[in-house]
């Protein structure tokens, strides 16, 4: 589905933000990126969809190599490429409905847009995806109105409408209490499942990636240390992968897991 | 310093300054400077005091303000430096938005940033009775001369002070509409004016403010509005005309000051 060859980004400042990443991603499979912060995580996401251009090295969709496209093409493929993003990234003086709707943009035209005058279908849709997020009533509100969690899930909707093939989530729980953060990594994933959608998840938070995902990758100064299931997250792996630490306490919570964090006892009954 | 030596004594803010002697140096040297500079002003007080008479009777006009004797100079001069302010306005304003997005770094290339800061500053170095002036001498006197003049100083102020508001704008956001596959249209539509739009109306309300309070000014070198008419007042010592035509400016001023921040209150 998606797949990076030799991908390779200096910033102009000089810094390697990555080396030589090859990273294969099949249809449907959710996968989390680990790593300290500076080790390239959003530097590799944004190198996808080309927020951030590469410097060398190719990147597949299907079979398009996006790499090569021109700002058309670029766009017409980034309609396929969802993104969510760590502060939500709504523009906030639109409302909820305008930022689900401009995941749309990339299919409408310029005065369709401007007038928000969007196709009936389109509109359908994004009702139907802020009621299966549970927010269908906050549709007229400004998105700043909006608490943290449901601002998430707005984004949500915004990456699912553009009815995409992949989506690239940036630290999707970053600035969010742990228990929503547990409910928003558990509805992106139910999502995915659901539209077979493959999911890049840049995450810091080891244990709530190991309880969610399928296969792991630890980044480590732009390069790939780790690469497998959540399971083979060992102390000696997140060594190799964050430096010297007693990373006992991670690994623990998340084996007796699914229940939980120390600070908020009801999240079984969450979501 | 070991902290038991540090202990028990004072601590004070180190001087923005570090140098002592150059401390005292700038200080005094600055003392020294502004009363000399002062002394030089030369007050001639027996002509204060005789103007001061005149300067009474100007204040006391506004007391008995004749709104009646020229009402249809004022009423003629006051309708055209409105309809002077409010197209100049509009034009300026029109103008001022492409070359603001021009004039954000972020947002455009630097070939478009150069010419756009060039416009900019251009029409900001150049003073509005200066540009009067030249455009008087080209158009002949008139309204027109003071609409071109006025339109073009909007231009250097809005673009500037929005092209700032669109560099220091949340990326993230603008960020989040390019990758859903957005045309550069719909990235500005959605991404960037949303963000800048409060900023916009703010400043475009304070500019036809200014805009109306320069109409008047623009009269006294034959750009038109009511400027015109003032001046002929004062050349005829018409004091009372003079001060009635100033509280209509007043009165206007005041009047667009509530709206603005009526406004402003509305779009935030």
């Amino acid at each position: 589905m998606l797949r990076l060859e030799k991908l390779v980004k200096t910033y102009k400042t000089g810094d390697r933000a990555l080396t030589d990443v090859d990273l294969v991603v099949p249809v449907g499979q959710v996968l989390a990126l680990i790593g300290p912060s500076g080790a390239g995580k959003s530097t590799l996401i944004r190198c996808i969809n080309r927020l951030v251009e590469p410097t060398s090295g190719k990147v597949y969709l299907g079979d398009i190599e996006l790499t090569g496209l021109s700002s058309g093409g670029l766009r017409r493929e980034r309609r396929r490429m969802g993104m969510i993003f760590q502060e939500y990234a709504l523009v906030e003086r639109l409302t909820v409905m305008e930022n689900v709707l401009s995941g749309r943009l990339g299919y409408v035209g310029f005065w369709r847009s401007f007038l928000r005058r969007f196709p009936q279908s389109d509109i359908d849709e994004a009702f139907r995806l802020l009621d299966r997020v549970g927010l269908a009533h906050m549709a007229d509100k400004r998105a700043d109105e909006l608490s943290g969690g449901q601002r998430q899930r707005v984004g949500i909707c915004r990456a699912l409408i553009q009815n995409p093939a992949v989506l690239l989530v940036d630290e999707p729980t970053a600035s969010l209490d742990p228990k929503t953060s547990r409910q928003i990594m558990r509805l992106i994933c139910e999502l995915c499942r659901e539209r077979g959608l493959a999911a890049i998840i840049n995450i810091h938070d080891v244990a709530l990636a190991q309880m969610f995902v399928q296969r792991v990758i630890g980044l480590r100064m732009g390069a790939v240390e780790f690469d497998g299931p959540p399971e083979g997250l060992t102390s000696e792996v997140l060594t190799t992968i964050y430096g010297e630490e007693d990373w006992e306490a991670t690994i623990a919570k998340v084996e007796d897991d699914d229940d939980d964090d120390d600070d908020e006892n009801t999240s079984g009954a969450a979501a | 310093m070991p902290l038991d030596q540090r202990l028990g004594r004072p601590w004070r803010k180190p001087p923005f300054i570090q140098r002592p002697w150059l401390r005292w140096v700038l200080g005094v040297g600055t003392v020294a400077y502004l009363i000399a500079a002062y002394m030089t002003i030369d007050v001639n007080w027996m002509r204060v005091y005789e103007g001061l008479e005149r300067g009474k009777q100007f204040v006391l006009a506004f007391t008995s303000p004749d709104f009646t004797t020229r009402s249809t100079d004022i009423w003629g001069g006051m309708l055209e430096s409105i309809v002077m302010t409010i197209c100049a306005s509009v034009v300026g304003i029109i103008i001022s938005i492409p070359i603001a997005l021009g004039a954000a770094r972020n947002i455009a290339p630097l070939p478009v940033y150069m010419i756009c800061r060039t416009v900019i500053a251009v029409s900001r170095s150049l003073q509005e009775i200066i540009v009067a002036i030249l455009l008087v001498a080209i158009f002949g006197f008139g309204p027109l001369a003071g609409f071109l003049t006025l339109s073009f100083a909007t231009i250097g102020f809005l673009s500037k002070l929005l092209a700032e508001d669109i560099e220091s704008m949340d990326r993230v956001q603008a960020e989040a509409i390019k990758a859903s596959g957005a045309k550069w249209t719909q990235w500005i539509n959605y991404g960037v004016q949303p963000q800048v739009m409060p900023r916009l109306i703010g400043l475009s309300m304070y500019r036809i403010d200014i805009n109306f309070r320069e109409s008047a000014i623009l009269g006294l070198v034959g750009a038109g509005g009511i400027g015109a008419t003032l001046n002929t007042a004062f050349d005829r010592y018409e004091y009372d005309t003079a001060a009635a035509i100033l509280l209509i400016i007043i009165a206007i001023v005041m009047a667009l000051e509530y709206l603005s921040g009526f406004i402003r209150a509305r779009v935030q």
